[in-house]
């Protein structure tokens, strides 16, 4: 496989791994503690299940004292901690590490407060996204942020990788909706980051600790924003003969003022996919297809809408629809919602890749991509979150078949390095964790990461907080080959090396 | 305007780096009131000006930190766009780097996001005198930690910003300014209220007399919305959200210290003397007070918020919200970690960095 633990990364210890259980069950009580390979097995991986590690232990603490408890314990011993969510993390955040503790905040499920008047949920994190929401509806409100696994996915998840959705546009990430967090650092402190206002004082800690991975701290409670409840949303569905076409009528939208409320972009075969398999009506026949979503108040989206349409049609569009009503609506919105399971139902396999580009390159991306596509003689459709340049090519691929599974990595490699060519980014929203490890050597130079590695220190001097994630070691990047290295001397030697 | 000065300042800042030497970085000047005093050899940034991209249908503009806000604003009116977070200028050569490093945002705040929330990458020169890139020019970008973002408010002390990406906005069609007239909590209960309903607004505030509200959106979204919102019409509204962002309205006028507070917008109103005015519809105060700033911090704090001393003197010669211990230890050691001989602005944040 192409990923593997550095040994720079590896966290060593001497610690009896007996003793070490004996002092945390001290904490933690009877069901606090997992530790038998049966009990451990299902939190062996996350999303990314093509990696698997039993951790030492699992620890389920209900209180944030037994969290204290079980970081300073680690800290003292020197143990390595991985938090996790639901696991449903898609880049191998949450994946355990073999000599440390896998601390679950599954029992931090209370949603502390809707406070309607001040529009904001206090949360613990292992409330799910969509809970949040349904708890605030009853006051007409809603937490805005909907990534795809919104159902299953925790909101302290959502944090740790500043999760996104279809509607970033318009409402932002995680970040731009999360007003204060209560952290546990790696020393069993707690501090609490942000404010009940719209900012925190000092250092904006709040949005460094966004999308963190887990390298930071423990996240032990959430407040989010929640906003109201748009009364009306209309969805249009514009087919095109070309993916140019297509990616120019999404540029005229933008450039001309408009701002969807979510703005989706489907290639051929993913629309063939999703059409085989949800009927969602959508043109067979089209190169590309975009939905543009506008919500708000009717007189609003009316005036939207017949400015979307006419352009879509100036930009070529062979058909534009309006979801005449709320079923409609859905329906258009199916298809692209079935992208993924699509993909599995003509696939034994497939692989989500996440990159983000400037929309304007999005044809070169597309047909370098189908080049790779020939070259490695595997299957990709693409799925763009065209509003904000997120690209998630579906690698189509059988595991079963030996050196498969190595050789789609690798042309996601490739996809990923095409991202950061023409500007982007090797992730937009689902993390770097294990999965982009190596591309972050292709994103940032030697002293990014080195500042990188700084930031961490200034919060877990001796990286036990999910060591191995998201910021490659310097050791990595230089073996990967990213790095400079000329006879035999790493380009800035001066540099601490960790 | 464009000139690229950034080797000449990464070069100033290898210098103060081998001297040890600290250094006090200054844009145009026109928030040199903001913060505790500092000290240093000046590093001048107004000169290193420049818009180096702007892509309108990308929704994404990249300048250098001298670049006049005024000079951004202009390009991209041009092109029927703005910067979200309609920031405070203060003077008319008010830099783009000055107004992210003070992380100042306007009226617009709770309806367009802030400074931060704009920012999607920047260049930036740490202590040690390395020029660094983080994030980028997408919306979407989730590589490595938001360093970006912890420059904004960071007052210059944790790296010298060279160049930033932000992300832009189709100004509204139309705008148009209600006003009603009622005391302080029937304003704070409306506000709220009016927040919490799917109003198209863009600008809520209170002046000890009277709200005014401002809506946003297609012609004939703003036309409806204000139909059904009630409320006289200000003619001049346009004129009266630049006043009270560049803090031009007469309560900003009268002498005393000016204390901004930052609170859940239903906050009750605060227990301290003086006058009081409130934007963000209601989580961003001004006060007018000659209360210590001890009293001023204990009521913010009590209330879940945080208070600066926005103008004038400090008592006790603290400005900043005081932080918890474990907080504090943080800040340091992020202090640190991108200045780790404190060059950059000391003491202008907080006295021990």
């Amino acid at each position: 496989m192409v990923y593997r633990i550095h040994p720079s990364e590896r966290i060593s210890h001497p610690v009896d791994r007996n003793r070490f259980l004996r002092l945390l069950r001290e904490h933690l009580g009877r069901d606090g503690l997992l530790s038998d390979a049966e009990e451990l097995r299902p939190y062996e991986c996350d999303g990314l299940s093509a990696y698997r590690e039993l951790p030492w232990a699992v620890v389920l603490p209900e209180t944030v004292e037994q969290v204290q408890a079980v970081l300073r314990l680690c800290r003292k011993e020197g143990v390595p901690v991985v938090a996790r969510g639901a696991g449903t993390g898609l880049s191998g955040g949450a994946l355990p590490v073999a000599n440390g503790v896998l601390l679950s905040l599954a029992k931090f499920s209370r949603i502390i407060e809707i406070d309607r008047v001040n529009r904001i949920a206090r949360v613990q994190p292992g409330v799910r996204n969509l809970a949040i929401s349904e708890a605030a509806a009853p006051y007409g409100l809603y937490y805005a942020p909907d990534p795809s696994s919104q159902i299953a996915c925790t909101i302290g998840g959502n944090v740790a990788e500043n999760s996104g959705g279809v509607h970033c546009l318009k409402y932002g990430l995680t970040v731009h909706n999360v007003l204060q967090v209560r952290v546990v650092t790696m020393d069993g402190e707690v501090v609490t980051l942000g404010g009940s206002g719209l900012d925190g004082p000092g250092y904006d800690l709040l949005a460094l600790m966004t999308g963190s991975e887990g390298l930071l701290g423990v996240i032990v409670e959430i407040t989010v924003k929640l906003l109201p409840i748009p009364p009306c949303a209309r969805v249009l569905l514009a087919s095109f003969d070309s993916i140019e076409a297509a990616g120019g009528a999404v540029a005229a939208v933008i450039g001309a003022g408009l701002l969807p409320a979510g703005l989706e972009m489907m290639d051929s075969i993913t629309v063939r996919a999703v059409e085989d398999f949800v009927h969602a009506g959508y043109p067979a026949g089209a190169a590309a297809i975009v939905l543009c979503e506008f919500d708000g108040i009717a007189e609003q989206i009316e005036s939207d809408l017949l400015r979307a349409r006419e352009i879509f049609r100036a930009e070529g569009a062979t058909e534009v629809r309006q979801s005449a009503d709320e079923i409609e609506r859905k329906r258009f919105w199916a298809g692209r919602k079935a992208a993924f399971p699509a993909a599995g139902r003509i696939s034994p396999d497939y692989y989500c890749m996440d990159g983000t580009i400037p929309r304007k390159r999005l044809p070169e991306v597309l047909r370098r991509i189908s080049e790779l596509s020939a070259q490695y003689g595997l299957i990709v459709g693409n799925v763009f979150h065209a509003g904000d340049g997120n690209l998630h090519p579906l690698i189509l691929y059988d595991a079963n078949n030996p050196g498969e599974l190595e050789r789609v990595e690798d042309l996601g490699g490739k996809i990923l390095e095409t991202c950061v060519e023409v500007g982007g980014t090797i992730t937009g929203e689902h993390g770097v964790g294990i999965e982009k490890i190596n591309q972050m050597c292709i994103q940032f130079k030697v002293p990014e990461l080195a500042q990188f590695h700084a930031v961490k220190r200034a919060f877990d001097p001796a990286g036990l907080l999910n060591p191995g994630k998201a910021v490659p070691t310097l050791h990595r990047c230089a073996e990967f080959g990213a790095m400079h290295v000329r006879g035999g001397q790493l380009a800035h030697p001066d540099l601490e090396r960790f | 305007m464009n000139a690229d000065l950034s080797e000449r300042l990464r070069q100033a800042v290898a210098d103060a780096s081998g001297a040890g030497t600290p250094l006090k970085i200054a844009g145009s000047g026109s928030k040199a009131f903001y913060g505790r005093e500092t000290s240093g050899n000046v590093l001048e940034t107004a000169g290193h000006t420049g818009i180096l991209r702007f892509e309108p249908t990308e929704l994404v503009l990249t300048a250098r930190c001298g670049t006049p806000l005024s000079e951004i604003e202009a390009v991209l009116a041009d092109h029927g766009q703005m910067l979200p977070f309609e920031p405070p200028h203060f003077g008319v050569g008010a830099t783009l780097g000055g107004a992210l490093a003070c992380g100042f945002s306007g009226p617009r705040r709770p309806f367009a996001g802030s400074a931060r929330d704009a920012m999607l990458g920047c260049r930036i020169l740490n202590g040690k005198g390395d020029m660094l890139s983080f994030g980028g020019e997408v919306m979407k970008n989730v590589a490595g930690f938001d360093v970006s973002r912890l420059m904004v408010g960071a007052m210059g002390t944790l790296g010298v910003i060279l160049e930033a990406s932000l992300k832009t906005l189709p100004t509204p069609e139309r705008e148009v300014t209600v006003c009603f007239e009622c005391d302080v909590e029937d304003a704070l209960d409306s506000m709220n209220r009016w927040c919490s309903k799917p109003w198209p607004l863009s600008g809520l505030a209170y002046d000890g007399g009277r709200i005014r509200a401002r809506l946003s959106g297609s012609e004939r979204a703003v036309d409806a919305a204000c139909r059904k919102f009630g409320g006289d019409v200000l003619p001049e509204g346009a004129s009266f959200w630049r006043d009270l962002r560049e803090q031009r309205l007469e309560f900003f006028r009268a002498d005393g210290n000016l204390w901004r507070l930052s609170l859940a917008p239903a906050t009750p109103v605060l227990d301290l003397p003086g006058m009081g005015f409130y934007d963000w519809g209601g989580a961003l105060r001004w006060l007018k007070t000659d209360a210590p700033a001890e009293a001023v911090f204990r009521a913010a704090e009590a209330a879940g918020g945080h208070a600066a001393l926005f103008r004038g003197r400090s008592d006790d010669g603290r400005v900043f919200q005081p932080l918890p211990d474990g907080l504090k230890s943080l800040h340091a050691n992020l202090k640190r970690a991108f200045d780790p001989k404190g060059l950059f602005n000391p003491g202008r944040l907080y006295e021990d960095f």
